[in-house]
């Protein structure tokens, strides 16, 4: 936890983006996690992912439920509205307020415990509704603030700080978004910046329902020899399948990966998703390849990052509810009350 | 002696056989000849195969609520015959099918049998056995109208209308009607001494079930985004806001809807989207019943502390538990009224005829807005599910919606600092703004955690503590804001006290209570808070009655939490059996405790 205040002034020559502001501009109150924890360098990237995409940074619905995950909200972001609800309940909440605005950028972020176990349902739901939103789950395999519990996503056989075996099988979350229609799936970790800022990037600007499931140590409680969530397993197993560049309206973000195969996706928006194919057999626009390869790697210890799946056309929960394109929360009188006319013709139907 | 729209007819059915649009028309025909009718469906929590019952009150005298006893039963379920005939009034009717002949056992001296061979009847004249089937209720329909005297082209009108484009339905209908009809004219003494007459008793009054006039109340009331869990008996409310918002809120020029319904995965995500659209800024609302108010109960509790507007329509059933889902009560007072652990209370809105269902529907989301808070409309399967007379619907096309206080950019820019939970009124009601509003003005963070004042997280015993003092001002607000109890008679020193559907029977209670030589003022609480009214009607009376519709008189609970009244001072008036209070309930209890504690009657003196 960091106990200095962040300057108000910034430095001068702070290099702006295309709408004039800062990365300053982009961040949130000073976070009150542990020193180290792998949510805080989650919150500074999305910090950076819309800086760089130079996003009005009051248009956003921050969206959260309850745990540490939960609080990072605050931690971003600060010049738009944010809303720490109820534990398991971010989904519906980011469905009902993406339903009554679909213009501002919906970012819900939740935690494992938030999202696989008391949240499971919740979650499952908003990924069928395909809510235009990008939905991050910090993964830490732990319940931090109630002092180290196994969560839902913990390895079987993974063990406690105190050395206990987990052991229930995990849920996978990235495997049930893959199986029930998310349209952009992905995985990341907290300590690959170069790889989750991209990603964050794309997810924002996908439309439809984008998920990110990001493996993000807990220091207080899971980065300890015999966790699977730990920084050190994590590097030492992690698979990059396919890195994301976002490319906005055809200006182009200098790629610094390795090149392997490249595919350029055309956004609905005019924008282009540029994916650079680390293993050349990888399809990340077939779904039941990218379930399959997930799964293999699983049972292997194997995390596979990057993007994993991606269909960039399958549109969102307002296109399958064909609702009018202003927010219906700009909607007065005129647009919403039919007026006592009609009403007089609906008592007739009565008698 | 021949009496004229004043009996009880009840028809016990089998569910899922089709019954329950003959039994309808029944009813339409008589409201249609401007006659008083109440309908009441029994059903089964089932599709097809158990019995189900469905009783209409003819009154000219314009008695709404469920009186006991039957006039005449119609009974066309086998498997009920034995409680039917038994459930008929000494000097009443049996109307049953008699192709086979009844048992010896059931039958009885004191009542008349009609019999009619229905399914003999209907054999050689129709082939197919579905249609067979299905025209049983259109046959004793058609008896009906000559037993009863109803006028018959006001029900063969009604057939034409409803197959209006399929006219191949309307001949067979029409002939099966026919066939019961002739039958009952050609051997049956019609018509019986209860009868029918067309009346002018009605005005302009519709005739309309509780939860239509809710969904179109909160269609009118500007609500956009709907999301809800299927549960009888409040699935209907969502379902009528969908229909019309079908032909009403459509885009003209792209074809594109004004409006978004979710069907939840439960009540809690029900709950939570409108929780989330009311946050950012959208009209929203959610329907469900007892269960589905403990399952939403955290996320009330968030709404009132974070106080977000949200509406909830709680058609209420019996319970506890699943209980009778398809019996009608009104035990959800206290849970709605305090959902959700701590220092809870929710704003409840109690209608009692279909108008106000659509008034309150409107008006709800009004107050939500307006309160920053839930509020939910307290109904119930007794109003929501039957057809019920009601003055007819009415809207002023000046009306605005009251969103309350919201800062708008330009306002923001006005202000030197934002503060959303500064009692800048002394109401007890901040100012909040919509996401997005501003680029640098007016966002802040919205949390079931305590906070300040500028909605920044603290611990602080003082700063918690202001919070919800400020809570319970909102409270005080709230109590002057809803709709006021409503107040009748006068100059009597005993009065009644009653809510939502309770109010059904109590005009002949009152009068079967006055024949005995008993009055009573009556006090119609229509909301909760309660306003001042409510507590200077119980100072003004030395007998008070309560009249709930729950075992453990959860009203008369409310009255004496809240308004510190001392409970020897409220007499309970209760039913909670799962069919609606009937008068004789009333009357029965408010006399036994006049009996009871020896209290003077005031009979008046007969010449």
């Amino acid at each position: 936890m960091t106990f200095v205040a962040k300057p108000r002034v910034h430095h001068p020559r702070l290099p702006v983006n295309e709408i004039g502001l800062t990365r300053r501009d982009y961040e949130g109150a000073v976070s009150t996690l542990c020193a180290g924890c792998g949510h805080d360098s989650v919150s500074a990237a999305i910090v950076q992912a819309c800086a760089e995409l130079s996003l009005p940074p009051h248009r956003f619905a921050k969206i959260s439920g309850i745990g540490c995950s939960s609080k990072t909200p605050s931690y971003f972001l600060s010049r738009s509205h944010g809303f720490n609800s109820v534990h398991g309940r971010m989904p519906s909440v980011a469905t009902g307020a993406n339903l009554a605005n679909r213009e501002l950028y919906c970012v819900g972020i939740s935690g494992d415990g938030d999202s696989a176990s008391i949240g499971l349902g919740q979650f499952a739901h908003i990924v069928r509704r395909r809510i235009n939103m990008l939905y991050v789950v910090d993964n830490n395999g732990t319940y931090g603030l109630t002092k180290g519990q196994f969560s839902a996503t913990n390895d079987k056989g993974s063990t406690s700080k105190k050395g206990k075996p987990n052991l229930y099988e995990p849920i996978d979350l990235v495997s049930m978004a893959l199986q029930i229609g998310a349209s952009f799936v992905a995985r990341s970790f907290s300590g690959d910046k170069r790889q989750l800022v991209p990603l964050i990037k794309a997810g924002l600007m996908h439309r439809g329902f984008a998920f990110i499931d990001v493996i993000s140590p807990c220091v207080a409680f899971n980065n300890h020899n015999g966790s699977t969530k730990s920084y050190e397993y994590v590097r030492g197993h992690s698979e990059s399948l396919v890195a994301a560049d976002y490319v906005r309206g055809g200006s182009e973000i200098t790629a610094d990966y390795e090149p392997g195969t490249t595919e350029d996706v055309r956004m609905p928006d005019g924008s282009l998703l540029r994916l650079h194919k680390l293993d050349r057999d990888y399809d990340p626009h077939d779904r039941v390849g990218a379930l399959d390869h997930v799964q293999r790697c699983q049972a292997e210890g194997e995390v596979v990052t990057g993007l994993l799946y991606v269909d960039p056309n399958a549109g969102d929960c307002h296109e399958i509810l064909d609702t009018v394109e202003r927010p219906l929360n700009s909607l007065g009188e005129a647009e919403l009350c039919p007026g006592s006319e009609a009403l007089d013709g609906i008592n007739a139907s009565f008698r | 002696m021949t009496t004229y729209n004043d009996f009880v007819i009840r028809f016990a059915n089998v569910n899922g056989s089709g019954s329950a649009s003959a039994n309808g028309m029944f009813a339409k025909a008589l409201f249609r000849m401007g006659i008083p009718v109440s309908t009441r469906n029994i059903f089964p929590s089932n599709i097809q195969g158990l019995p189900t019952w469905f009783e209409v009150r003819v009154s000219e005298a314009g008695y709404l609520g469920r009186r006991e006893g039957v006039d005449l039963m119609v009974a066309m379920n086998a498997e009920t015959y034995a409680e039917d005939v038994a459930a008929v009034k000494p000097g009443g009717f049996l109307l049953y099918d008699n192709s086979k002949p009844l048992a010896r056992e059931l039958r009885r001296t004191d009542i008349t049998e009609i019999g009619i061979p229905i399914a003999t009847l209907l054999l050689s004249e129709f082939d197919d056995p579905k249609q067979r089937g299905l025209f049983k209720n259109i046959c004793y329909l058609g008896a009906l109208s000559a037993l009863l005297n109803i006028e018959f082209e006001v029900i063969t009108d009604m057939v034409s209308v409803q197959y209006k484009g399929k006219d191949d339905l309307i001949r067979p209908n029409v002939h099966a009607l026919e066939i019961g009809r002739r039958y009952a004219r050609d051997y049956l003494p019609c018509p019986l001494p209860i009868q029918v007459r067309r009346a002018d008793a009605l005005g302009d009054k519709i005739f309309v079930d509780g939860n239509t006039a809710a969904g179109l109340g909160a269609l009118y009331g500007g609500a956009s985004v709907v999301a809800w869990y299927p549960i009888t008996p409040s699935t209907s409310v969502a379902e009528a806001f969908e229909r019309y918002a079908e032909k009403l809120r459509i885009d003209r020029e792209t074809g594109e809807r004004r409006y978004a319904i979710i069907q939840a995965e439960d009540e809690l995500s029900a709950i939570g989207i409108v929780i989330g659209a009311g946050w950012n800024g959208a009209r929203s609302f959610t329907a469900t019943s007892g269960p589905g108010i403990s399952l939403m109960s955290e996320f009330l509790g968030l709404a009132y502390f974070a106080e977000i507007p949200a509406v909830i329509f709680d058609i209420q059933r019996a319970g506890p538990s699943t209980g009778m889902p398809t019996r009608t009560q009104q035990g959800d007072l206290i849970s709605a009224a305090y959902a959700s652990h701590g220092d809870t209370k929710h704003v409840l809105l109690f209608p009692s005829t279909p108008k106000e269902c659509f008034d309150f529907g409107a008006d709800a989301l009004d107050l939500a807005d307006r309160l920053q808070t839930p509020v939910i409309v307290m109904s119930d399967l007794e109003l929501g599910m039957n057809d019920n007379l009601s003055e007819p619907f009415d809207w002023d096309d000046a009306r605005r919606y009251d969103r309350g206080k919201v800062l708008d950019a330009e306002a923001l820019e006005s202000i030197e600092k934002f503060g959303r939970y500064l009692d800048v009124d002394g109401d007890g009601i901040g100012y909040r703004t919509y996401p997005g509003t501003h680029p640098d003005k007016g966002a802040f963070f919205t949390r079931g955690t305590s906070r300040d004042e500028y909605a920044a997280y603290t611990e602080s015993p003082e700063a918690y503590q202001r919070n919800m003092e400020r809570l319970s001002l909102k409270w005080r607000t709230a109590a002057t804001l809803v709709p006021k109890a409503e107040v009748g008679g006068g100059g009597n020193t005993a009065g009644i006290i009653f809510y939502g559907t309770s109010a059904l029977p109590m005009a002949e209670a009152l009068d079967l209570l006055a024949e005995e030589g008993i009055h009573l003022d009556t006090l119609r609480i229509r909301a909760f808070p309660f306003g001042e009214e409510v507590y200077r009607f119980i100072e003004d009376h030395e007998v008070l009655f309560v009249v709930d519709q729950n075992r453990d008189a959860q009203m008369r609970t409310l009255l004496v939490n809240e308004g510190d009244i001392d409970p020897a001072r409220l007499v309970s008036v209760r039913y909670f059996g799962g069919l609606s209070i009937s008068a004789d309930t009333i009357q029965e209890q408010v006399s036994e405790y006049y009996t009871a504690r020896k209290l003077p009657r005031l009979t008046e003196v007969k010449s």
